[in-house]
Protein backbone atom coordinates (compact mmCIF):
# COMPACT_ATOMS: atom_id res chain seq x y z
CA UNK A 1 0.00 0.00 0.00
CA UNK A 2 1.26 3.49 -0.86
CA UNK A 3 1.77 5.77 2.10
CA UNK A 4 1.16 9.49 1.90
CA UNK A 5 4.51 11.15 1.02
CA UNK A 6 5.08 12.69 4.46
CA UNK A 7 4.26 9.38 6.13
CA UNK A 8 6.65 7.55 3.78
CA UNK A 9 9.48 9.83 4.94
CA UNK A 10 8.63 9.12 8.58
CA UNK A 11 8.34 5.37 7.93
CA UNK A 12 11.77 5.37 6.26
CA UNK A 13 13.40 7.22 9.13
CA UNK A 14 11.97 5.48 12.21
CA UNK A 15 14.41 2.93 13.64
CA UNK A 16 13.38 -0.72 13.49
CA UNK A 17 12.01 -2.21 16.72
CA UNK A 18 11.34 1.16 18.34
CA UNK A 19 8.27 2.31 20.26
CA UNK A 20 6.13 4.87 18.48
CA UNK A 21 3.10 6.98 19.46
CA UNK A 22 1.20 8.28 16.44
CA UNK A 23 -0.94 11.24 17.53
CA UNK A 24 -3.81 11.71 15.10
CA UNK A 25 -3.11 8.34 13.53
CA UNK A 26 -6.18 8.28 11.26
CA UNK A 27 -7.00 4.75 10.13
CA UNK A 28 -3.57 3.52 11.23
CA UNK A 29 -1.89 3.32 7.80
CA UNK A 30 1.50 4.52 9.10
CA UNK A 31 1.29 2.38 12.26
CA UNK A 32 0.49 -0.74 10.23
CA UNK A 33 3.40 -0.01 7.87
CA UNK A 34 5.79 0.52 10.79
CA UNK A 35 4.62 -2.67 12.47
CA UNK A 36 4.74 -4.79 9.33
CA UNK A 37 8.02 -3.56 7.84
CA UNK A 38 10.04 -2.60 10.91
CA UNK A 39 8.62 -4.53 13.82
CA UNK A 40 7.73 -1.28 15.55
CA UNK A 41 5.55 -1.30 18.70
CA UNK A 42 3.12 1.38 17.56
CA UNK A 43 0.33 3.01 19.58
CA UNK A 44 -2.13 5.54 18.25
CA UNK A 45 -4.37 8.38 19.39
CA UNK A 46 -7.22 9.38 17.09
CA UNK A 47 -10.30 11.54 17.53
CA UNK A 48 -12.68 10.00 14.95
CA UNK A 49 -14.48 6.82 16.07
CA UNK A 50 -14.68 5.32 12.58
CA UNK A 51 -10.93 5.75 12.12
CA UNK A 52 -10.29 4.11 15.51
CA UNK A 53 -12.54 1.18 14.58
CA UNK A 54 -10.66 0.79 11.29
CA UNK A 55 -7.30 0.83 13.07
CA UNK A 56 -8.38 -1.60 15.79
CA UNK A 57 -9.73 -3.97 13.18
CA UNK A 58 -6.22 -3.93 11.69
CA UNK A 59 -4.99 -5.22 15.02
CA UNK A 60 -3.49 -1.90 16.10
CA UNK A 61 -3.62 -0.39 19.60
CA UNK A 62 -5.42 2.89 19.11
CA UNK A 63 -7.19 5.05 21.67
CA UNK A 64 -9.98 7.39 20.76
CA UNK A 65 -9.12 10.74 22.19
CA UNK A 66 -8.20 14.35 21.67
CA UNK A 67 -4.56 15.44 21.40
CA UNK A 68 -5.52 18.72 23.06
CA UNK A 69 -6.65 17.03 26.28
CA UNK A 70 -5.42 13.44 26.44
CA UNK A 71 -1.65 13.65 25.94
CA UNK A 72 -1.16 14.68 29.56
CA UNK A 73 -2.06 11.11 30.56
CA UNK A 74 1.03 9.65 28.86
CA UNK A 75 4.14 9.18 30.99
CA UNK A 76 7.43 10.98 30.21
CA UNK A 77 9.79 9.43 27.66
CA UNK A 78 7.54 6.41 27.21
CA UNK A 79 8.14 6.29 23.44
CA UNK A 80 11.17 6.49 21.16
CA UNK A 81 9.19 8.62 18.72
CA UNK A 82 6.02 10.65 19.00
CA UNK A 83 4.49 11.51 15.65
CA UNK A 84 2.16 14.38 14.81
CA UNK A 85 1.34 14.28 11.12
CA UNK A 86 -0.99 16.94 9.69
CA UNK A 87 -2.50 17.47 13.12
CA UNK A 88 -0.58 20.42 14.61
CA UNK A 89 -2.65 22.93 12.68
CA UNK A 90 -5.91 21.44 13.99
CA UNK A 91 -5.00 21.66 17.68
CA UNK A 92 -6.55 24.33 19.90
CA UNK A 93 -3.19 24.79 21.60
CA UNK A 94 -0.51 23.55 19.19
CA UNK A 95 2.24 24.75 21.54
CA UNK A 96 0.91 22.61 24.42
CA UNK A 97 0.46 19.61 22.14
CA UNK A 98 3.99 20.11 20.86
CA UNK A 99 5.46 20.27 24.36
CA UNK A 100 3.70 17.03 25.29
CA UNK A 101 5.04 15.43 22.12
CA UNK A 102 8.66 16.02 23.11
CA UNK A 103 7.94 15.03 26.69
CA UNK A 104 6.36 11.70 25.74
CA UNK A 105 8.78 10.85 22.92
CA UNK A 106 12.55 11.01 22.96
CA UNK A 107 12.20 12.32 19.42
CA UNK A 108 9.24 13.83 17.63
CA UNK A 109 8.12 13.97 14.02
CA UNK A 110 5.93 16.90 13.09
CA UNK A 111 4.47 17.30 9.62
CA UNK A 112 2.20 20.11 8.45
CA UNK A 113 1.00 21.93 5.35
CA UNK A 114 3.00 25.12 4.76
CA UNK A 115 0.74 28.19 4.74
CA UNK A 116 3.49 30.26 3.09
CA UNK A 117 3.57 28.14 -0.07
CA UNK A 118 3.45 30.39 -3.14
CA UNK A 119 0.09 29.05 -4.22
CA UNK A 120 -1.44 30.00 -0.88
CA UNK A 121 0.21 33.42 -1.02
CA UNK A 122 -0.99 34.00 -4.58
CA UNK A 123 -4.51 32.97 -3.74
CA UNK A 124 -4.75 35.44 -0.89
CA UNK A 125 -2.78 38.19 -2.64
CA UNK A 126 -4.53 38.12 -5.99
CA UNK A 127 -7.87 36.56 -5.13
CA UNK A 128 -8.35 38.26 -1.79
CA UNK A 129 -10.04 35.09 -0.57
CA UNK A 130 -8.97 32.48 2.01
CA UNK A 131 -6.95 29.92 0.08
CA UNK A 132 -8.41 26.53 -0.82
CA UNK A 133 -5.61 24.28 -2.04
CA UNK A 134 -4.90 20.56 -2.44
CA UNK A 135 -3.41 20.32 1.06
CA UNK A 136 -5.81 22.85 2.58
CA UNK A 137 -9.00 21.82 0.80
CA UNK A 138 -11.60 23.10 3.27
CA UNK A 139 -13.18 26.51 3.13
CA UNK A 140 -12.72 29.03 5.93
CA UNK A 141 -15.89 28.17 7.80
CA UNK A 142 -15.63 24.38 7.95
CA UNK A 143 -11.90 23.82 8.16
CA UNK A 144 -10.39 21.80 11.03
CA UNK A 145 -7.17 23.78 10.44
CA UNK A 146 -7.44 26.56 12.98
CA UNK A 147 -3.77 27.42 13.49
CA UNK A 148 -2.12 27.84 10.12
CA UNK A 149 1.64 27.72 10.28
CA UNK A 150 4.49 28.29 7.86
CA UNK A 151 7.88 26.62 7.58
CA UNK A 152 9.60 29.76 8.89
CA UNK A 153 7.11 30.10 11.76
CA UNK A 154 7.85 26.55 12.78
CA UNK A 155 11.61 27.02 12.52
CA UNK A 156 11.35 30.09 14.77
CA UNK A 157 9.02 28.21 17.14
CA UNK A 158 11.48 25.33 17.72
CA UNK A 159 14.46 27.72 17.89
CA UNK A 160 12.69 29.69 20.65
CA UNK A 161 12.27 26.46 22.61
CA UNK A 162 15.88 25.40 22.11
CA UNK A 163 14.78 22.27 20.29
CA UNK A 164 17.33 20.54 18.08
CA UNK A 165 16.20 19.83 14.51
CA UNK A 166 17.64 16.45 13.53
CA UNK A 167 16.03 16.33 10.14
CA UNK A 168 13.77 18.34 7.85
CA UNK A 169 12.10 17.29 4.62
CA UNK A 170 10.10 19.49 2.27
CA UNK A 171 7.58 18.31 -0.27
CA UNK A 172 5.96 19.84 -3.29
CA UNK A 173 3.40 17.35 -4.49
CA UNK A 174 5.12 13.99 -4.10
CA UNK A 175 8.56 15.44 -4.79
CA UNK A 176 11.24 16.72 -2.46
CA UNK A 177 12.06 20.38 -2.65
CA UNK A 178 15.09 22.23 -1.30
CA UNK A 179 15.46 23.45 2.24
CA UNK A 180 16.65 26.90 1.18
CA UNK A 181 13.46 28.10 -0.47
CA UNK A 182 11.20 25.83 1.54
CA UNK A 183 9.05 28.60 3.01
CA UNK A 184 8.05 29.64 -0.50
CA UNK A 185 8.22 26.39 -2.46
CA UNK A 186 7.23 23.60 -0.05
CA UNK A 187 3.59 22.58 0.16
CA UNK A 188 4.36 20.35 3.09
CA UNK A 189 7.10 20.02 5.71
CA UNK A 190 8.30 17.16 7.91
CA UNK A 191 10.54 17.88 10.91
CA UNK A 192 12.38 15.42 13.14
CA UNK A 193 13.11 17.01 16.51
CA UNK A 194 14.79 16.11 19.74
CA UNK A 195 15.02 17.78 23.09
CA UNK B 1 -11.07 -33.91 24.05
CA UNK B 2 -14.01 -35.88 22.67
CA UNK B 3 -17.65 -35.01 22.31
CA UNK B 4 -18.52 -37.53 25.02
CA UNK B 5 -16.45 -35.64 27.61
CA UNK B 6 -19.04 -34.53 30.15
CA UNK B 7 -17.08 -31.38 30.98
CA UNK B 8 -17.84 -29.82 27.60
CA UNK B 9 -21.06 -28.63 26.04
CA UNK B 10 -24.31 -26.90 26.87
CA UNK B 11 -25.95 -26.69 30.30
CA UNK B 12 -23.12 -28.29 32.26
CA UNK B 13 -22.48 -27.98 35.95
CA UNK B 14 -19.75 -29.11 38.29
CA UNK B 15 -19.35 -29.27 42.04
CA UNK B 16 -15.75 -28.50 42.96
CA UNK B 17 -14.60 -29.38 46.48
CA UNK B 18 -12.99 -26.03 47.13
CA UNK B 19 -12.37 -24.46 49.43
CA UNK B 20 -12.62 -21.06 47.81
CA UNK B 21 -11.22 -18.30 50.00
CA UNK B 22 -13.51 -15.29 49.58
CA UNK B 23 -12.46 -11.64 49.90
CA UNK B 24 -14.80 -11.46 52.91
CA UNK B 25 -12.60 -14.03 54.68
CA UNK B 26 -15.00 -16.97 54.48
CA UNK B 27 -13.94 -20.35 53.08
CA UNK B 28 -16.66 -21.60 50.73
CA UNK B 29 -16.89 -25.32 50.12
CA UNK B 30 -18.07 -27.00 48.00
CA UNK B 31 -18.49 -24.63 45.03
CA UNK B 32 -21.11 -25.31 42.36
CA UNK B 33 -20.48 -23.78 38.95
CA UNK B 34 -23.01 -23.90 36.12
CA UNK B 35 -21.58 -23.19 32.69
CA UNK B 36 -21.73 -23.77 28.97
CA UNK B 37 -18.99 -24.32 26.42
CA UNK B 38 -19.12 -23.97 22.65
CA UNK B 39 -16.51 -25.11 20.16
CA UNK B 40 -13.50 -27.33 20.77
CA UNK B 41 -10.40 -26.69 22.84
CA UNK B 42 -7.29 -26.81 20.65
CA UNK B 43 -4.69 -29.43 21.61
CA UNK B 44 -2.37 -26.61 22.71
CA UNK B 45 -5.24 -24.99 24.65
CA UNK B 46 -4.62 -21.63 22.99
CA UNK B 47 -8.09 -20.81 21.71
CA UNK B 48 -10.13 -20.48 24.91
CA UNK B 49 -12.28 -17.36 25.34
CA UNK B 50 -14.08 -16.68 28.61
CA UNK B 51 -17.26 -14.60 28.38
CA UNK B 52 -18.37 -12.83 31.56
CA UNK B 53 -22.04 -11.98 31.92
CA UNK B 54 -23.71 -8.90 33.38
CA UNK B 55 -25.66 -8.55 36.65
CA UNK B 56 -28.76 -10.52 35.68
CA UNK B 57 -27.18 -12.52 32.87
CA UNK B 58 -26.36 -16.20 32.80
CA UNK B 59 -24.30 -18.90 31.14
CA UNK B 60 -26.73 -19.22 28.22
CA UNK B 61 -24.79 -16.75 26.10
CA UNK B 62 -25.62 -18.39 22.78
CA UNK B 63 -28.19 -21.04 23.64
CA UNK B 64 -31.88 -20.70 24.44
CA UNK B 65 -32.71 -19.69 27.99
CA UNK B 66 -34.36 -22.64 29.78
CA UNK B 67 -36.99 -20.45 31.51
CA UNK B 68 -37.86 -17.84 28.91
CA UNK B 69 -37.11 -19.88 25.78
CA UNK B 70 -35.47 -16.80 24.30
CA UNK B 71 -32.18 -16.97 22.36
CA UNK B 72 -28.93 -16.49 24.28
CA UNK B 73 -28.21 -12.96 25.49
CA UNK B 74 -25.23 -12.36 23.20
CA UNK B 75 -25.99 -14.27 20.00
CA UNK B 76 -25.07 -11.06 18.17
CA UNK B 77 -21.46 -11.49 19.32
CA UNK B 78 -21.17 -15.27 19.75
CA UNK B 79 -21.93 -17.77 17.01
CA UNK B 80 -20.95 -18.96 13.55
CA UNK B 81 -19.47 -16.09 11.56
CA UNK B 82 -19.58 -13.79 14.61
CA UNK B 83 -16.54 -12.18 16.29
CA UNK B 84 -16.50 -15.00 18.87
CA UNK B 85 -16.92 -18.07 16.70
CA UNK B 86 -17.22 -21.67 17.98
CA UNK B 87 -15.65 -22.82 14.71
CA UNK B 88 -12.42 -21.11 15.80
CA UNK B 89 -12.70 -20.46 19.53
CA UNK B 90 -13.35 -22.62 22.56
CA UNK B 91 -15.95 -20.49 24.34
CA UNK B 92 -16.68 -20.72 28.06
CA UNK B 93 -19.42 -18.86 29.93
CA UNK B 94 -20.14 -19.58 33.59
CA UNK B 95 -22.96 -18.43 35.83
CA UNK B 96 -21.34 -16.12 38.39
CA UNK B 97 -20.92 -17.03 42.03
CA UNK B 98 -23.94 -15.80 43.97
CA UNK B 99 -26.34 -16.08 41.05
CA UNK B 100 -29.34 -18.33 40.60
CA UNK B 101 -28.86 -20.29 37.41
CA UNK B 102 -26.97 -23.18 38.97
CA UNK B 103 -23.86 -21.68 40.55
CA UNK B 104 -23.52 -21.49 44.33
CA UNK B 105 -25.67 -18.69 45.68
CA UNK B 106 -28.17 -17.83 48.41
CA UNK B 107 -30.71 -20.37 47.04
CA UNK B 108 -28.13 -23.20 47.21
CA UNK B 109 -28.19 -25.62 50.10
CA UNK B 110 -25.85 -24.79 52.95
CA UNK B 111 -24.09 -28.09 53.71
CA UNK B 112 -23.84 -27.15 57.38
CA UNK B 113 -27.62 -26.93 57.84
CA UNK B 114 -29.08 -28.87 54.95
CA UNK B 115 -31.26 -25.84 54.21
CA UNK B 116 -30.90 -23.04 51.64
CA UNK B 117 -28.31 -20.43 52.62
CA UNK B 118 -30.56 -17.40 52.29
CA UNK B 119 -28.86 -14.38 53.84
CA UNK B 120 -26.35 -16.67 55.59
CA UNK B 121 -24.59 -16.98 52.23
CA UNK B 122 -21.27 -15.11 52.48
CA UNK B 123 -21.04 -11.70 50.80
CA UNK B 124 -19.03 -12.03 47.59
CA UNK B 125 -16.98 -9.73 45.37
CA UNK B 126 -16.23 -9.41 41.68
CA UNK B 127 -12.80 -10.91 42.39
CA UNK B 128 -14.48 -13.91 44.07
CA UNK B 129 -16.46 -14.44 40.86
CA UNK B 130 -13.19 -14.36 38.91
CA UNK B 131 -11.57 -16.88 41.26
CA UNK B 132 -14.56 -19.19 40.71
CA UNK B 133 -14.09 -18.86 36.95
CA UNK B 134 -10.42 -19.78 37.34
CA UNK B 135 -11.44 -22.91 39.28
CA UNK B 136 -13.74 -23.85 36.42
CA UNK B 137 -10.97 -23.32 33.86
CA UNK B 138 -8.71 -25.61 35.91
CA UNK B 139 -11.46 -28.21 35.75
CA UNK B 140 -11.78 -27.74 31.97
CA UNK B 141 -8.03 -28.01 31.42
CA UNK B 142 -7.67 -24.41 30.23
CA UNK B 143 -4.40 -22.87 31.39
CA UNK B 144 -4.09 -19.57 29.56
CA UNK B 145 -7.05 -17.74 28.05
CA UNK B 146 -6.81 -16.29 24.57
CA UNK B 147 -9.21 -13.64 25.80
CA UNK B 148 -11.66 -12.59 28.47
CA UNK B 149 -14.64 -10.64 27.15
CA UNK B 150 -17.33 -8.92 29.19
CA UNK B 151 -19.80 -6.05 29.22
CA UNK B 152 -21.08 -4.06 32.22
CA UNK B 153 -20.52 -6.28 35.31
CA UNK B 154 -18.89 -8.75 32.92
CA UNK B 155 -16.44 -5.98 32.06
CA UNK B 156 -15.57 -5.62 35.75
CA UNK B 157 -14.73 -9.33 35.84
CA UNK B 158 -12.75 -8.99 32.61
CA UNK B 159 -10.74 -6.14 34.21
CA UNK B 160 -10.21 -8.17 37.37
CA UNK B 161 -8.78 -11.08 35.41
CA UNK B 162 -5.36 -9.59 34.53
CA UNK B 163 -5.17 -8.08 38.02
CA UNK B 164 -5.89 -11.41 39.73
CA UNK B 165 -4.32 -13.90 37.30
CA UNK B 166 -1.87 -11.85 35.19
CA UNK B 167 -0.24 -14.94 33.69
CA UNK B 168 -3.48 -16.60 32.61
CA UNK B 169 -4.92 -14.19 30.04
CA UNK B 170 -3.57 -12.69 26.80
CA UNK B 171 -6.30 -10.25 25.76
CA UNK B 172 -9.08 -8.40 27.57
CA UNK B 173 -12.23 -6.86 26.09
CA UNK B 174 -14.18 -4.51 28.39
CA UNK B 175 -17.42 -3.05 27.06
CA UNK B 176 -19.59 -0.37 28.72
CA UNK B 177 -18.00 -0.89 32.11
CA UNK B 178 -16.02 0.73 34.89
CA UNK B 179 -13.12 0.11 37.29
CA UNK B 180 -15.19 1.14 40.28
CA UNK B 181 -18.76 1.80 41.32
CA UNK B 182 -19.55 5.46 41.87
CA UNK B 183 -21.79 6.89 44.56
CA UNK B 184 -24.53 7.21 41.94
CA UNK B 185 -24.14 3.56 40.90
CA UNK B 186 -24.35 2.48 44.55
CA UNK B 187 -27.35 4.74 45.11
CA UNK B 188 -29.39 3.12 42.36
CA UNK B 189 -28.49 -0.35 43.63
CA UNK B 190 -29.52 0.62 47.15
CA UNK B 191 -32.95 1.64 45.85
CA UNK B 192 -33.30 -1.81 44.33
CA UNK B 193 -32.16 -3.63 47.44
CA UNK B 194 -34.46 -1.61 49.67
CA UNK B 195 -37.38 -2.40 47.35
CA UNK B 196 -36.66 -6.14 47.75
CA UNK B 197 -36.18 -5.95 51.51
CA UNK B 198 -39.33 -3.82 51.96
CA UNK B 199 -41.44 -6.58 50.40
CA UNK B 200 -43.13 -8.44 53.32
CA UNK B 201 -42.61 -11.68 51.41
CA UNK B 202 -38.85 -11.23 51.61
CA UNK B 203 -38.88 -12.48 55.24
CA UNK B 204 -35.26 -11.66 55.95
CA UNK B 205 -34.29 -13.63 52.84
CA UNK B 206 -35.76 -16.85 54.22
CA UNK B 207 -38.46 -17.51 51.63
CA UNK B 208 -37.17 -20.76 50.14
CA UNK B 209 -38.53 -24.29 50.53
CA UNK B 210 -36.25 -27.11 51.60
CA UNK B 211 -34.82 -27.70 48.11
CA UNK B 212 -34.23 -24.02 47.34
CA UNK B 213 -37.42 -23.48 45.31
CA UNK B 214 -39.48 -20.43 46.28
CA UNK B 215 -43.24 -20.71 45.96
CA UNK B 216 -44.04 -17.23 47.26
CA UNK B 217 -40.95 -15.03 46.68
CA UNK B 218 -40.76 -11.23 47.17
CA UNK B 219 -41.75 -10.71 43.54
CA UNK B 220 -43.21 -7.21 43.95
CA UNK B 221 -40.04 -5.85 45.54
CA UNK B 222 -37.80 -7.49 42.96
CA UNK B 223 -39.96 -6.18 40.12
CA UNK B 224 -39.64 -2.63 41.46
CA UNK B 225 -35.87 -3.10 41.76
CA UNK B 226 -35.73 -4.23 38.15
CA UNK B 227 -37.88 -1.30 36.98
CA UNK B 228 -35.57 1.21 38.64
CA UNK B 229 -32.47 -0.51 37.29
CA UNK B 230 -33.93 -0.81 33.82
CA UNK B 231 -34.23 2.97 33.55
CA UNK B 232 -30.48 3.25 34.12
CA UNK B 233 -29.84 0.90 31.18
CA UNK B 234 -31.63 3.19 28.72
CA UNK B 235 -31.08 6.74 27.54
CA UNK B 236 -33.50 9.61 27.67
CA UNK B 237 -33.27 10.04 23.90
CA UNK B 238 -33.99 6.35 23.39
CA UNK B 239 -36.97 6.44 25.78
CA UNK B 240 -38.35 9.56 24.15
CA UNK B 241 -37.99 8.07 20.70
CA UNK B 242 -39.64 4.78 21.66
CA UNK B 243 -42.33 5.93 24.10
CA UNK B 244 -42.47 9.69 24.40
CA UNK B 245 -45.66 10.51 26.32
CA UNK B 246 -47.73 8.08 24.30
CA UNK B 247 -50.66 6.44 26.10
CA UNK B 248 -51.04 2.68 26.36
CA UNK B 249 -54.17 1.16 24.72
CA UNK B 250 -56.36 4.14 25.49
CA UNK B 251 -57.32 7.49 24.03
CA UNK B 252 -57.33 9.62 27.17
CA UNK B 253 -55.79 9.69 30.61
CA UNK B 254 -57.72 7.80 33.30
CA UNK B 255 -56.95 10.20 36.12
CA UNK B 256 -55.92 7.21 38.19
CA UNK B 257 -52.82 5.08 38.73
CA UNK B 258 -53.17 2.52 35.98
CA UNK B 259 -50.33 2.34 33.49
CA UNK B 260 -51.64 5.16 31.32
CA UNK B 261 -48.32 5.80 29.63
CA UNK B 262 -46.58 3.25 27.41
CA UNK B 263 -43.37 3.66 29.37
CA UNK B 264 -45.22 2.61 32.53
CA UNK B 265 -46.60 -0.59 31.09
CA UNK B 266 -43.21 -1.31 29.48
CA UNK B 267 -41.43 -1.03 32.83
CA UNK B 268 -44.10 -3.08 34.60
CA UNK B 269 -43.69 -5.78 31.97
CA UNK B 270 -39.89 -5.73 32.41
CA UNK B 271 -40.28 -6.04 36.17
CA UNK B 272 -42.78 -8.91 36.03
CA UNK B 273 -40.84 -10.84 33.37
CA UNK B 274 -37.70 -10.53 35.47
CA UNK B 275 -39.07 -12.17 38.63
CA UNK B 276 -39.85 -15.32 36.66
CA UNK B 277 -36.18 -15.87 35.93
CA UNK B 278 -34.26 -14.29 38.81
CA UNK B 279 -33.91 -14.75 42.55
CA UNK B 280 -34.33 -11.73 44.83
CA UNK B 281 -31.53 -12.70 47.21
CA UNK B 282 -29.12 -13.21 44.29
CA UNK B 283 -30.02 -9.69 43.21
CA UNK B 284 -29.00 -8.41 46.65
CA UNK B 285 -25.69 -10.30 46.66
CA UNK B 286 -24.62 -9.45 43.13
CA UNK B 287 -25.49 -5.76 43.36
CA UNK B 288 -23.46 -5.69 46.60
CA UNK B 289 -20.49 -7.28 44.83
CA UNK B 290 -20.67 -4.57 42.18
CA UNK B 291 -20.93 -1.79 44.79
CA UNK B 292 -17.83 -3.10 46.55
CA UNK B 293 -15.91 -3.16 43.26
CA UNK B 294 -13.01 -0.70 43.17
CA UNK B 295 -10.06 -2.12 41.29
CA UNK B 296 -7.76 0.75 42.25
CA UNK B 297 -8.54 0.34 45.94
CA UNK B 298 -7.51 -3.32 45.70
CA UNK B 299 -4.10 -2.11 44.46
CA UNK B 300 -3.08 0.61 46.84
CA UNK B 301 -5.34 3.25 45.34
CA UNK B 302 -3.54 3.28 41.98
CA UNK B 303 -5.43 1.72 39.10
CA UNK B 304 -2.27 1.40 36.99
CA UNK B 305 -0.81 -0.92 39.62
CA UNK B 306 -3.63 -3.39 38.97
CA UNK B 307 -2.14 -4.00 35.52
CA UNK B 308 1.54 -3.80 36.42
CA UNK B 309 2.33 -7.48 35.95
CA UNK B 310 -0.07 -8.09 33.07
CA UNK B 311 1.25 -8.71 29.56
CA UNK B 312 -2.21 -8.72 28.03
CA UNK B 313 -3.61 -6.53 25.28
CA UNK B 314 -6.69 -4.51 26.18
CA UNK B 315 -9.66 -3.23 24.21
CA UNK B 316 -12.23 -0.93 25.79
CA UNK B 317 -15.48 0.23 24.25
CA UNK B 318 -18.00 2.72 25.61
CA UNK B 319 -21.25 4.13 24.25
CA UNK B 320 -21.93 7.85 24.06
CA UNK B 321 -25.43 7.65 25.58
CA UNK B 322 -24.47 5.29 28.45
CA UNK B 323 -24.93 7.31 31.64
CA UNK B 324 -24.64 4.28 33.96
CA UNK B 325 -20.98 3.70 33.06
CA UNK B 326 -20.19 6.76 30.95
CA UNK B 327 -17.21 7.13 28.63
CA UNK B 328 -15.20 8.96 31.30
CA UNK B 329 -15.08 5.72 33.31
CA UNK B 330 -13.55 3.88 30.37
CA UNK B 331 -11.10 6.71 29.76
CA UNK B 332 -9.86 6.51 33.33
CA UNK B 333 -9.06 2.83 32.75
CA UNK B 334 -7.36 3.63 29.45
CA UNK B 335 -5.16 6.24 31.11
CA UNK B 336 -4.18 3.75 33.81
CA UNK B 337 -3.34 1.15 31.16
CA UNK B 338 -1.23 3.72 29.32
CA UNK B 339 0.57 4.53 32.52
CA UNK B 340 1.21 0.81 32.99
CA UNK B 341 2.54 0.60 29.41
CA UNK B 342 -0.09 -1.92 28.37
CA UNK B 343 -1.17 -2.16 24.73
CA UNK B 344 -4.65 -0.69 24.79
CA UNK B 345 -7.30 0.29 22.28
CA UNK B 346 -10.35 2.35 23.10
CA UNK B 347 -13.30 3.64 21.15
CA UNK B 348 -16.52 5.41 22.10
CA UNK B 349 -19.29 4.23 19.81
CA UNK B 350 -22.41 6.20 19.02
CA UNK B 351 -25.76 4.64 19.87
CA UNK B 352 -29.14 5.93 21.02
CA UNK B 353 -29.68 2.94 23.32
CA UNK B 354 -27.67 3.90 26.40
CA UNK B 355 -25.98 1.21 28.51
CA UNK B 356 -28.02 -1.55 26.85
CA UNK B 357 -26.27 -0.84 23.54
CA UNK B 358 -23.67 -3.52 24.20
CA UNK B 359 -26.37 -6.20 24.03
CA UNK B 360 -27.97 -4.87 20.86
CA UNK B 361 -27.12 -5.07 17.18
CA UNK B 362 -24.02 -2.97 16.62
CA UNK B 363 -21.94 -3.62 13.49
CA UNK B 364 -19.28 -1.21 14.78
CA UNK B 365 -18.93 -3.08 18.09
CA UNK B 366 -18.64 -6.37 16.22
CA UNK B 367 -16.05 -4.88 13.87
CA UNK B 368 -13.91 -3.62 16.76
CA UNK B 369 -14.10 -6.84 18.80
CA UNK B 370 -13.52 -8.99 15.74
CA UNK B 371 -10.45 -7.00 14.69
CA UNK B 372 -9.06 -6.95 18.19
CA UNK B 373 -9.47 -10.69 18.77
CA UNK B 374 -7.99 -11.59 15.38
CA UNK B 375 -4.93 -9.37 15.78
CA UNK B 376 -1.55 -11.00 16.05
CA UNK B 377 -0.23 -11.10 19.58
Amino acid sequence: MMLRPDLAIIADTVAAGSRVLDVGCGDGALMAALRDTKGVDARGLEIAADNVAAAVSRGLSVIQGDADTDLAAYPDASFDYAILSQTLQTARRPDVVFDHLLRIGRRAFVSFPNFAHWRVRASLLWGGRMPVTRLLPERWYDTPNIHHVTVDDFRAFVADRGIEVEGAWFLSGDRRTSSAAANFRAEHAVFLLRN
Amino acid sequence: MTSTDQRYGLARSVTLPGPLRLDGGVLLSPVDIAYETYGTLDPDGGNAILICHALTGDQHVASNHPVTGKPGWWTRMVGPGKPIDPARDFIVCANVLGSCMGSSGPASVNPATGRPWGMAFPVITIRDMVRTQAMLLDHLGVGILKSVVGGSMGGMQALSWPATFPDRVRAIVVIASTARHTAQNIAFHEVGRQAVMADPKWRGGDYYGIGGEATDPPAAGLAVARMAAHITYLSEAGLTEKFGRKLQARETKTFGFDADFQIESYLRHQGIAFVDRFDANSYLYITRAMDYFDLAEEHGGQLARAFRTSKARFCLVSFDTDWLYPTAESRAIVHALNAAGAPVSFVELSSPFGHDAFLLESPELNRVVDGFLKART
